[in-house]
């Protein structure tokens, strides 16, 4: 790769993927000084990131074991609230144990919360009935976490207005159709703009790959792999909000144990399982079923909740195709790839896995590489940098 | 030719700017893979036509995106049943349109005053006790700002400065509870001929909202609110 003059124009970055992770390093490299481009297929936010859950996870749901998911989660679950207020319920979580084998996994769940710095408060069943009467009244016990929930949609989108008002172009509808190469170095994108039928070329210093569960999609146009295993869950948003607090399962992690309150909704996820294309939304029946089994055992009055909608999302976790095929087994830590190491693949770096929680430290990850490779000393501003409201995205 | 049992028939309104006038294509979707008329769209973008430019995000009526009329109504594509052999899907009105069904969200928020807030306090069930270090639950507005009251608005059609239905309700519920906020300036912005008087109580609006605000009530809330001030002589606009 040709060295850059420090003194010349700033780097120009182009970043492939308008969800929570490539808003998010548009704002931090936009904060940085660099030139910032991001391309997004859809609409922003229209993968992925809009139809997670709306869960702000404290960690505690890792803690036992995913250790270095469950840090993650609680760092930023910490830092979020302050550079996003107003987008996060102040509504905290209940961890709640039914049986017996839940009871057992309580003391290396408080050690977990413990060892990963999460606040963990036990409370005993009446205690947790006068938070949340329409829990099932069998419980035996419960711990409260900072959970929360967010809009999936718009606490992303603060990034986005974050990262125009420093000057990052954001253009959605523009699909890449290609990925620009001249011996072993990648240059820029080829793409198709959808509101205008036009096609196009975009020149970049760098690109990076924020295309969630179709960044293999992506990196085969630049004939490299990521290892990565799209794996959906099926959520059911009931009428009615059943509940204040986010309600989970006390249990190793499994199907149907989340209920997030949304508005006046409440929402029962998720399931997991593997596909090999991220744009099947096909929603296995079975899956839907057990939403409404597992969810009405934490609050029996799911069962009779009337459903607004069924969904899916692909989560975009790391692990190679040979892994076992439910998904639940891989971490939900992230990692970045600079292609240049892995495949010999100047200009060209991925990032991926993690959640919507983390998506500003796998921001500040990947922007830390993005910079080192092009030289530029800028430090990560994002922590401490509070965050335009949602409606500024619609800003001229 | 008509649409088959197995398959449901969508008319689709396109339109790109530098592709003449606005048409309608259509095209044949399996009837197992619409069983929402947004699951109908994202098929067609998937198998039909890659360019077809469509909102969408969350997929249960959370975040207002998708919001697009069908057969002639307001509706939010991803809880909208396709329940007729033909399916029309046009933009939303009175919001200019970008391409095909995306219009431009900026015209909805600049009817907004600057600045309105996101939280209000929970409808929390009252027998529930709220967790020590927390005064009280907060909780998202129900309005997701999809913009189909503004569609279905008979003023909005004919006055294109007319604050519209979503922006009233919300002055309306900063009313309802001010968290410290302006009211007076608030009412003097509602307090205009482009604004809550402008309203003929059409009540398309509530029959149009996905998020159960009752814009139309609200609005009749505020003209009350104004009334009461303008007799009291203390009218914010005088």
């Amino acid at each position: 790769m040709a060295v850059r003059d420090p003194r010349s124009a700033p780097a120009h970055v182009l970043i492939v993927g308008g969800g929570g992770t490539g808003g998010a390093l548009a704002h931090d490299l936009a904060l940085r000084g660099l030139k910032v481009t991001l391309v997004e297929r859809g609409e922003f936010t229209s993968g992925t990131t809009g139809r997670h859950h709306g869960l702000l996870h404290s960690g505690a749901r890792y803690a036992v074991n995913d250790h270095e998911s469950a840090v993650e989660c609680i760092q930023e679950n910490t830092l979020l609230r302050r550079i996003a207020p107003g987008s996060f319920e102040e509504n905290d979580g209940l961890f709640v144990a039914i049986t017996d084998e839940d009871m057992e996994f309580l003391p290396p769940f408080l050690a977990g919360c413990e060892a990963s710095g999460i606040p963990a408060q036990p409370l005993t069943a009446a205690e947790a009935l006068r938070l949340e009467p329409l829990l099932n009244p069998t419980l035996r016990a419960a711990v409260r976490v900072p959970d929360a929930t967010m809009d999936a949609m718009r606490m992303p989108l603060r990034f986005f207005a974050s990262a125009r008002a420093n000057g990052a172009e954001l253009l959605n509808h523009l699909e890449v159709t290609g990925v620009l190469q001249q011996g072993g170095v990648v240059g820029g994108v080829a793409y198709r703009d959808h509101v205008n039928g036009r096609d196009g070329q975009i020149r970049a210093d760098l690109v990076v790959n924020a295309s969630g569960p179709w960044s293999e999609q992506v990196a085969t146009m630049a004939g490299v792999d990521v290892p990565i295993r799209p794996s959906p869950g099926v959520m059911v948003a009931l009428r009615g909000r059943l509940c204040n607090m986010v309600v989970n399962r006390l249990h190793a992690s499994g199907d149907g144990d989340i209920l997030v309150p949304q508005r006046g909704l409440t929402v029962v996820g998720t399931s997991s399982w593997v596909v090999t294309d991220p744009d099947d939304l096909t929603i296995p029946p079975d899956h839907v079923q057990r939403m409404e089994d597992e969810g009405s055992k934490l609050i029996p009055a799911v069962r009779d909740a009337p459903v607004r909608a069924t969904w899916s999302a692909a989560r975009p976790l790391i692990g190679s195709r040979d892994q076992a095929d439910s998904g639940r087994e891989l971490s939900r830590t992230f990692e970045t790839i600079d292609h240049a190491v892995v495949d010999g693949v100047e200009g060209f770096v991925t990032i991926t896995g993690g959640k919507a929680t983390t998506l500003r430290g796998m921001a500040e990850h990947c922007a830390d590489v993005v910079c080192r490779k092009l030289d530029v000393q800028e430090p990560c501003r994002t922590r401490d940098t509070v965050l335009l409201p949602h409606t500024a995205y619609y800003a001229a | 030719m008509s649409a088959t049992a197995q398959t449901r028939r969508f008319r689709v309104y396109r339109y790109a700017r530098e592709d003449g006038p606005a048409r309608f294509d259509e095209f044949d979707v399996p009837a197992a893979e619409a069983g929402t008329v947004l699951e109908g769209l994202r098929w067609i973008e998937v198998h039909g036509d890659p360019s077809l430019a469509i909102r969408h995000s969350c997929f249960h009526a959370s975040c207002g995106t998708c919001g697009v009329r069908v057969n002639g109504r307001e509706g939010l594509a991803c809880v909208t049943p396709v329940d007729t052999d033909t399916v029309t899907v046009e933009p939303v009105a009175n919001i200019p349109v970008l391409a095909d069904l995306v219009v431009d969200m900026r015209a909805f928020v600049d009817r907004y005053p600057p600045q309105h807030p996101l939280l209000r306090d929970s409808e929390a069930r009252p027998e529930a006790d709220v967790p020590e270090g927390i005064d009280a639950y907060e909780r998202f507005e129900d309005c997701i700002e999809c913009g189909l009251c503004l569609s279905a608005c008979p003023i909005a059609a004919t006055d294109d400065r007319y604050v519209g239905p979503a922006a009233l309700a919300w002055a309306q519920r900063v009313l309802e509870e001010p968290r410290g906020a302006d009211v007076d300036a608030i009412l003097a912005w509602a307090d205009d001929e482009h604004g809550a008087w402008q309203c003929h109580a059409a009540f398309q609006c509530t029959e149009a909202c996905p998020s159960e605000v009752f814009p139309a009530q609200r609005i009749m809330k505020l003209r009350r609110e104004l009334t009461k001030r303008r007799l009291s002589g203390s009218s914010p606009s005088s």
